[in-house]
């Protein structure tokens, strides 16, 4: 690569954004955090040390050693296997909960702010809505109602977050289409649909992509919350939440049933804030100022 | 300001009825028939559709959804299932724990936050300064259940200078409900101290970079009466929307205090009754909390125009 085509590249605004990404003072750590939650939510089958469903009643409440790096629980089952296994619950919730709702906020944030008038009216109030509902008491109800597991909980989720992103997308249509840009493709005779398509998604994106990455690690605590209660995905499967829940009646004689999954949990959501912090300063440098 | 309180009002109506219907809907959203949810599948028949007749269930939707509201407006919000007892009345045993959970709990985080908001400010960039914004960083992460064990952990079993779970009335028993309520309240009042000490210190910041401040320094105006007199006021505006943001967190956090703490308040009455499977009850506490938040959303609202009369004028 010469020296002209390596200066034209690093121009580019993605890879600006990442090299601002990666001047972010904590964006490191968090990257290595998501990296290692990543990798033993993939790797789960392969770095687990022993089988997390199997219980030995012969070794319940062992304290952290060498054969159970983090102890065994009430029936004997090792606390770092499901600690990883539980990785994957967590991910996957917060990342597929998300994802659902950066979906559905986009399309209905997209319709109101294109409609306009009583359609907008009519999105809008509904978003506000859900927004007056506590966020967990809705996805506790929404639990309840479709059921405990891990379906119920993406859903749940995924309705709890949305008015945010159809708030944000709306916002931003509104925006864009006053732009003279978005005038000259109407007056060029461009119907409604491709102007959505060409002109105002991919303008609107980066601020979606910014409050789906500061929205994951709320996710994760949010299933952590519901699974804790007792909603999210059933026993015996591991998850921190309800490992958590099933670990508070041995406090006092084995803590680390506890506080293991509890340590995972508080520094993958250190980790994706951090990450969540280096995505907006490297998207929206704006909000930073 | 009375145009104000109008027209939030106004405002509201919309919402609350798109909230009645959200919660209407709750138990149709139940997959299957909602009777066989709510009861053995082996329950007499007879019971099964009294209980039917009686939730309106054989009626067409819309024609539900008028009766319930009809309902709702008069202040009858159903009857729980399992004790069979009017659901207000249920509401109205569980509010007075709840409430005094709430009111320490922003105690406890006021306490906490206007000093280490204040410090981290005016001591920017010092030792002070990064103990308050690693105590927030910590709060904003922290779930309010692993807070509550670690609390627990600590000075329940490890140290046992207080009560692990359970309820006291402070009203009845003094000192004795105060301890029962210490560590929730410890629980609670923590996060929603890490937010307002994160917001108070970056409006304190930009607010110290104001004119009027440099003319109040230049008139003598000792530091702490700038902070005190001149810029606490206007940096509060922040501070008050991020407690109105919050309140909704605030609302959840009490759900899962009071669940680990064993305190029979609403939140622990929402998750008895969401396992319990009793909808009715459901349905009408979770009204009741929306109606709520709602309410306090308002005040939040109106607050705004307290603090900063240009926005009644607007």
């Amino acid at each position: 690569m010469d020296g002209s085509t390596r200066a034209s590249a690093s121009a580019e605004p993605g890879w600006r954004a990442l090299r601002r990404a990666a001047r972010a003072r904590l964006a490191p750590f968090g990257a290595l955090v998501l990296l290692a939650a990543v990798v033993m939510a993939l790797g789960a089958p392969v770095l687990s040390p022993h089988d997390p469903l199997k219980q030995n009643l012969d070794n319940t409440l062992a304290r952290p050693g060498r054969t159970h790096l983090l102890g065994t629980d009430n029936v004997g089952r090792d606390v770092l296997s499901r600690v990883i296994w539980g990785t994957r619950v967590s991910l996957l919730a917060g990342i597929v909960s998300v994802a659902l709702a950066a979906a559905a906020g986009s399309v209905l944030g997209l319709v109101a702010g294109y409609a306009g008038g009583r359609v907008d009216a009519l999105v809008m109030r509904a978003m506000d809505a859900v927004l007056s509902f506590p966020p967990l008491v809705l996805a506790l109800a929404l639990g309840a109602v479709l059921g405990a597991g891990l379906t119920g909980v993406l859903v749940a989720l995924g309705v709890v977050y949305t008015p945010t992103f159809a708030r944000l997308m709306r916002g931003q249509v509104l925006s864009i289409t006053a732009r003279d840009y978005v005038d000259a493709a109407r007056a060029l005779g461009a119907p409604a649909f491709r102007i959505a398509w060409r002109h105002v998604v991919p303008n609107a994106a980066a601020p979606i992509v910014v409050q789906a990455s500061l929205s994951v690690a709320f996710a994760i605590l949010a299933e952590a919350s519901l699974s804790f209660l007792g909603l999210g995905i059933q026993p015996p499967q591991a998850s921190w939440g309800s490992m958590i829940n099933a670990g508070r009646g041995y406090l006092q004689q084995a803590p680390w049933i506890v506080f293991g999954p509890g340590t995972a949990l508080f520094v993958t959501v250190v980790g994706l804030n951090f990450v969540g912090d280096a995505v907006r300063d490297a998207l929206d440098p704006r909000l930073t100022r | 300001m009375g145009r104000l309180v109008l027209h939030r009002l106004a405002a509201t109506v919309p919402v609350l009825l798109l909230v009645t219907a959200g919660v209407f809907a709750l138990l149709h959203l139940t997959p299957g028939d909602p009777i066989d949810t709510m009861m053995a599948e082996s329950a007499d028949p007879a019971v099964k559709a009294h209980l039917r007749r009686e939730l309106g269930l054989d009626r067409p939707i819309p024609v539900q959804y008028l009766q319930w509201m009809a309902r709702v407006v008069r202040g009858d919000l159903g009857r729980s299932i399992r004790n069979g007892e009017p659901v207000i009345e249920n509401v109205s045993r569980r509010l007075r724990p709840s409430l005094q959970l709430a009111l320490l709990a922003m105690t406890v985080s006021l306490l906490v936050a206007f000093p280490l908001g204040i410090v981290s400010a005016v001591r920017r960039n010092t030792a002070a300064d990064r103990a308050g914004t690693t105590f927030a960083l910590f709060g904003i992460c922290m779930p309010n259940f692993l807070l509550a064990l670690l609390l627990i952990f600590v000075f329940g079993v490890t140290l046992r200078w207080l009560p692990i779970s359970g309820y006291v009335d402070p009203l009845e028993e003094g000192w004795d409900g105060l301890r029962s309520l210490v560590l929730p309240a410890c629980t609670l009042g923590l996060a929603l101290a890490a937010v307002i000490t994160r917001t108070l210190r970056s409006s304190l910041l930009e607010a110290l970079g104001e004119d009027y401040v440099r003319t109040a320094r230049a008139k003598g105006v000792s530091e702490w009466g700038v902070i005190g007199g001149h810029v606490l006021k206007n940096a509060m505006i922040p501070v008050v929307t991020v407690l109105g943001l919050q309140l909704g967190t605030l609302i959840g956090g009490a759900v899962i205090t009071e669940y680990v703490f064993a305190l029979p308040g609403v939140g622990r009455l929402v998750v008895d009754a969401v396992f319990a499977r009793d909808y009715p009850l459901v349905q009408g506490v979770i009204l009741l909390i929306a109606v709520g938040f709602i309410a306090c959303n308002l005040v939040v609202d109106l607050l705004y125009g307290w603090l900063d009369p240009r926005i009644r004028i607007r």
